[in-house]
């Protein structure tokens, strides 16, 4: 018989040591693919404006600054919408986007997911279709629908749109099924707790992965959103479009460019880091059955 | 207590099937309370408009006047008179080939090529390669990377190689703005079902591949086939709905070549549309959204099919 390969003293079935070595050099390009881009927009932010000009660019920097940093505040200072004010609209339009859609998803995936009622495997199975389309579909009419609620350049357009996006209710409501047992609930309701108050104190609690995913979900959709066209005042537009024109201003910019970029990534990347274990715990379930 | 037996209560058995239905209904309102908020909204933001652009597509419409009834003509300006769609159409159909399966297929294989490293390890490689997909305008860039000057990194790299003397228009080159704008989606693809998959390669039962091994299976791709993959035909399903549906939007050409691109070689129905909207001919891209919603749900539903139906 063949000797057993092992890997720190385990026994591992099937791999050879040729597979691993293939598979760890592929991984190893590909990473390196993924992971250029984003290390040079960090690096590049860090440069100060003669070192942007070096031929040819390094993927190093010698004497690293702030200065592009404190650039983008005082540059964009001056300017008639000052850069506080985009990172103000991104903020205000995630957080009220998100707090909205993970209020109104999780009560409808409860429901969805543990009250039998008729109807409800149509009205989940729409939901469920809708996931193969995108918003762009629905662009033109929706054009309509907000110049008819009058919604037009204001926050609401961008906000309540999101509230029901289908995503996060899905992935909620397969998390629920697979994660709360009938037996506590049915428990829950003999003891006469009302189906709001079950919902709350007992399926909620027993979520908290799934919730989390929603709002991870919810969030980096909106903080990365860029120009909506519902809204044509400057003031109201959000950090991505804004950073989408700094950029476009050349080399001269691109250190400024570069720190909005990695102000902008940050945030959904720190976010995702501190709730990843939760995120995948949920994608767990995230599977269709048909 | 006396109401109760006076007013005689059906049974299920004498009631016909739409009075037990209402009944249900009844007794389960608390679940229509709880649905009408999101479905409300999902409705009006999500059902309506594709059921509307349907409507809208037979009329000539500018938001102004009272539309216009032409039934099919939109669609026969479109397919006879619309060079310009034909382009469009044709790319997006060319993007969404070479983008779906490829960013499902790296999706699946990264997954699967760090499932067996340590957590704290895999959880740093998921990182990096998740994180583009979600560092909003980070693509762009590869617009400096790329850029047209000789301070973009590939113009100064062949440069001083000397295989140009003079830099390239990177994305303002017809022969280079699609390899490259399709290249950069993959860069950002792998998404929702990448993590998708690592949740269900994590989530299959081990002693599965004891018993695999026991009955013969002796090396990683036969594992590959006959036991990973057959145990996360859901994740596999939902991967890739989420890859399909994502392949249509050609979301980062706009942000790299601009609109309408150079020759209009990277112009894709997500560009025609946003031109006939600014023209407020609103019947017309009524027609396209609709044809756009055809594309998705068709190409989807028959993913969908194709992998359900894989090994059985």
């Amino acid at each position: 018989m063949a000797k057993l390969r092992t890997r720190k003293h385990e026994v591992v079935l099937n791999r050879s040591a040729g597979g691993d070595a293939g598979i760890t050099v592929i991984l190893a390009i590909f990473g390196l693919f993924m992971f250029i881009p984003m290390y040079y927009t960090v690096i590049q932010s860090f440069k100060p404006l003669h070192e942007l000009f070096y031929f040819p660019p390094r993927f190093y920097v010698v004497n690293p600054t702030l200065e592009n940093y404190a650039l983008l505040f005082n540059l964009m200072g001056d300017s008639w919408v000052p850069f506080s004010r985009y990172i103000f609209n991104t903020v205000l339009i995630s957080v009220g986007g998100t707090f909205g859609n993970l209020v109104l998803s999780s009560i409808a995936a409860y429901a969805l997911a543990k009250i039998d009622f008729p109807g409800g495997k149509r009205i989940f199975w729409l939901i469920r279709t809708s996931l193969m389309f995108s918003a762009t579909v629905g662009g033109i009419v929706n054009f309509i629908t907000m110049s008819a609620l009058g919604w037009f350049d204001t926050y609401w357009a961008v906000i309540v749109p999101a509230w029901c996006s289908s995503l996060g209710l899905y992935l909620m409501k397969q998390f629920m099924e697979s994660n709360i047992s009938d037996a506590v609930l049915e428990s829950a309701r003999l003891d006469g707790a009302s189906e709001l108050r079950t919902f709350w104190s007992i399926a909620m609690p027993m979520v908290k992965p799934g919730w989390l995913t929603l709002i991870v979900y919810s969030f980096q959709g909106l903080w990365n959103s860029g120009s909506s066209s519902f809204i044509y005042s400057e003031q109201l537009k959000s950090l991505n479009y804004a950073i989408g024109q700094i950029l476009a201003g050349g080399i001269v910019r691109q250190g400024a460019g570069c720190a909005s970029t990695v102000i902008m990534m940050m945030v959904p990347i720190i976010v995702f880091v501190v709730s990843q274990s939760n995120i995948i715990e949920t994608m767990g379930s995230s599977g269709m059955k048909d | 207590m006396s109401k109760n037996t006076e007013k005689h209560v059906k049974t299920r058995r004498e009631m016909t099937k739409a009075e037990w239905t209402w009944f249900l209904v009844k007794r389960n309102k608390v679940a229509y309370f709880m649905v009408a908020p999101f479905f409300i909204l999902f409705f009006i933001f999500t059902i309506i408009p594709v059921v509307l652009s349907l409507g809208i597509s037979f009329t000539e419409y500018n938001m102004l006047e009272f539309p216009k009834f032409i039934f099919l003509d939109n669609y026969v300006t479109l397919f006879l008179d619309d060079d310009l769609f034909i382009t469009a159409l044709k790319n997006s159909v060319i993007y969404a080939v070479a983008t779906a399966p490829a960013s499902y297929i790296i999706s699946f294989a990264v997954a699967w090529f760090i499932n067996e490293l340590a957590p704290k390890i895999r959880a740093v490689v998921t990182l990096i390669f998740y994180a583009p997909s979600i560092a909003g305008n980070a693509y762009l860039i590869w617009t400096i990377l790329f850029s047209s000057d000789t301070y973009g990194w590939a113009n100064a790299v062949l440069m001083k190689m000397g295989i140009i003397d003079q830099p390239i228009l990177w994305f303002q080159t017809e022969q280079y703005v699609w390899p490259l704008c399709i290249m950069v989606a993959l860069w950002t693809s792998l998404g929702t079902s990448f993590l998708s998959f690592i949740a269900g390669l994590q989530g299959i039962d081990k002693s599965l591949f004891e018993a695999g091994s026991i009955d013969g299976i002796n090396n990683r791709w036969q594992e590959l086939w006959y036991i990973t993959l057959p145990s996360m035909k859901p994740q596999l399903l939902f991967g890739a709905m989420m890859s399909v549906t994502g392949s249509w939007g050609g979301g980062v050409i706009a942000g790299l070549a601009g609109s309408p691109t150079v020759n209009y070689v990277a112009y894709t129905l997500g560009h025609h549309m946003g031109d006939y909207s600014a023209r407020m001919e609103i019947g017309y891209t009524s027609a396209l959204s609709f044809i756009m919603f055809v594309l998705m749900i068709g190409s989807n539903m028959l993913v969908t099919k194709f992998i359900a139906k894989l090994g059985e």
